[in-house]
């Protein structure tokens, strides 16, 4: 395999990685948000945490860079700050998140929903204040779902295309990512071969990503419910 | 320490209105299901918001709905056992013990959960997660983490219920120990009269969201018109201490200067116990009958007699040993001419032992 190919995997594992982790604390949020309160708007935001899942992800995209881009008010604004997402790898990570966001929300959502709440009562009834009453229970229980939620954001973000190669287009090295390199090795004469082996590995590596996922959680859940000591 | 309680909220089916003192000791909210005995441990521990409320713990205010907004339950200090024990699954139970503890204002210190570890019996578990343990070791637990987390009250909402009776008897004489070992006062909920002649000290009979009737336990369970689970659960308590064992394998008991006898009891002479006397157990003769194997006939003066519910009449004996109540026919009364003022003889068929914590 030729440099080219080692860093457009190099860079979909650092995309992918922060993808996950830096929209994690906000995908628990919005999923506690969504499984315990009810609040004007509700289901409004839950369309729209969907909305990336059914939109064409070069709509999705052409909206980050209507926004985000260096020539977008709140991209300039933030540009002041050192903040760049346009052209970048951060922006190749932010179009990654936002794509795995709803995989990501459904899973923790559906874990917290599955906490029994009349433990919450108890926790408070314990003296626990509602934030305590969060990291203290909710979220050591919900610790499974959240688990496979950033897994399946991760895993969505390794793959992630559209959205990407429209706001942060097709740099080598900056926002070049598995199926990125895998489109243009396509549009040059002979690239198949490395197009090829760009595929298998970017099976590898989902296949991999989801097992893992599937292992930490049946583990997490085994302790949890661990019948005998400790 | 008291506990006052006002509370008023109206549901579909019924509604909520009473108020009631809590003093120390166990205070038995006795009633059938759905008489709002649940919902008002849940005002009070903060879990359930009614439309009116006034809640003052000793001089402080947990929740005054003219006043203002109420204490959230965390800061009530007030701990709750639940008819599920509602350990924590992801915690041991050392870690359960300790989880109220933490964010308890008093600083409880360690000995004092070593001994109430001991007290509970729960020593062996301590490593243990929620999962593996029987439901009795479980409400155990439960019960140490409410005493543990610091509070200044206990609620306990049917916390026998889910148990089987072995479970049960493995259970009540810890909530013995809590009332006659720990100032704390604790409002218990139950709709078995058995469980209310065993740990009540005080009674407030509830039907459909109204207090009918509020009390010293041997007061409220020996009124005939106040029967909260209906004639059936009718039964007088009587306390008494033993007197002596005798060799045929009876045990004496003394009830206020009346002579019981009861199949042999494991207790030692002086040491008190109650008496639950079921009504339906219990037979009225305005003559002293002889010639009966019964044993235990007490003599008295009927001092009320309940409207009819059916066939079936209540009617209150003052007797020496304390109130009885019977439970007979309406023809029975008319037969034997049964009324108020009248003397009367109660032969009582089998008197129940209301504690065995005895040693």
């Amino acid at each position: 395999m030729g440099p080219e190919e080692w860093q457009a995997i190099a860079l979909s594992l650092k995309v992918a990685f922060w993808a996950a982790l830096a929209s994690l604390p906000f995908g628990i949020f919005i999923a506690y948000a969504l499984a315990r309160w009810d609040f004007p708007g509700r289901q409004l935001l839950n369309g729209l945490v969907h909305l990336p899942l059914v939109l064409p992800p070069v709509v999705t995209g052409y909206l980050l860079l209507m926004t985000l881009g260096t020539r977008a008010p709140l991209g300039a604004f933030l540009e002041n700050f050192g903040i760049v997402f346009s052209f970048r790898w951060t922006g190749a990570a932010l179009a990654a998140a936002i794509m795995g966001f709803p995989l990501m929300v459904r899973a923790i959502r559906l874990s917290i929903e599955a906490v029994d709440g009349r433990l919450e009562e108890a926790a408070s009834t314990l003296g626990a204040s509602p934030l305590r009453v969060f990291f203290r229970v909710t979220l050591p229980l919900s610790w499974p779902g959240i688990l496979a939620g950033a897994v399946l954001a991760f895993a969505k973000a390794l793959g992630e295309f559209g959205a990407t190669i429209t706001f942060v287009s097709n740099i080598p090295g900056q926002t070049r990512t598995l199926p990125s390199a895998i489109y243009a090795f396509l549009q040059v004469p002979g690239g198949e071969s490395a197009a090829l082996r760009l595929v298998l590995i970017s099976i590898a590596l989902a296949m991999a990503a989801l097992i893992l996922s599937e292992v930490l959680a049946r583990r997490v859940s085994k302790r949890l419910s661990e019948g005998g000591r400790s | 320490m008291t506990l006052r309680v006002d509370l008023k909220h109206r549901f579909s089916s019924f509604s909520l209105d009473l108020g009631f003192d809590v003093p120390d000791g166990i205070t038995v909210l006795f009633g059938r299901s759905g008489s709002g005995k649940s919902t008002v441990l849940r005002a009070i521990a903060g879990i359930f918001k009614p439309e009116h409320a006034r809640i003052v713990l000793s001089d402080r205010v947990l929740c005054d709905s003219e006043a203002g907004p109420c204490l959230p339950p965390h800061k009530r200090r007030i701990g709750m056992i639940f008819q599920d024990a509602r350990l924590f699954p992801h915690l041991t139970v050392a870690q359960n013990l300790d989880f109220g503890r933490r964010f308890s204002k008093r600083d409880v210190p360690q000995g004092e959960v070593s001994q109430m570890v001991e007290m509970l019996g729960i020593g062996a578990l301590l490593d243990r997660r929620p999962d593996g343990l029987s439901g009795g070791e479980q409400q155990r637990v439960a019960i140490g983490r409410a005493l543990l987390s610091g509070a200044e009250m206990i609620l306990a909402d049917e916390p026998l219920a889910a148990l089987d009776e072995a479970r049960k008897a493995e259970i009540l004489p810890y909530f013995e120990r809590l009332r006659d070992e720990i100032a704390i006062p604790v409002l218990y909920v139950s709709h078995s009269p058995a469980e209310v002649a065993r740990l009540a000290t005080t009674v407030i009979a509830l039907e459909a969201g109204r207090v009918i009737g509020q009390g010293s336990a041997e007061a409220v369970l020996g009124d005939p018109a106040v029967l909260p689970v209906g004639t059936g659960g009718a039964g007088a308590l009587i306390r008494a201490t033993v007197r002596a064992h005798h060799a045929d394998g009876l045990t004496e008991l003394d009830a206020g200067g009346e002579a019981l006898f009861l199949p042999r009891l494991m207790a030692d002479p002086g040491h008190p116990v109650r008496l639950r006397i079921a009504a339906h157990e219990v037979i009225l003769s305005p003559d002293r009958p002889v010639g009966l194997s019964a044993l235990n006939i007490l003599s008295g003066t009927i001092v009320e007699i309940s409207e009819a519910q059916g066939s079936a009449v209540l009617v209150a004996l003052q007797t020496g040993a304390g109130r009885v109540l019977a439970r007979v026919t309406t023809r029975s009364v008319a037969a034997l001419g049964l009324r108020v003022g009248a003397p009367c003889h109660a032969v009582v068929k089998t008197a129940s032992i209301a504690q065995d914590n005895l040693t």
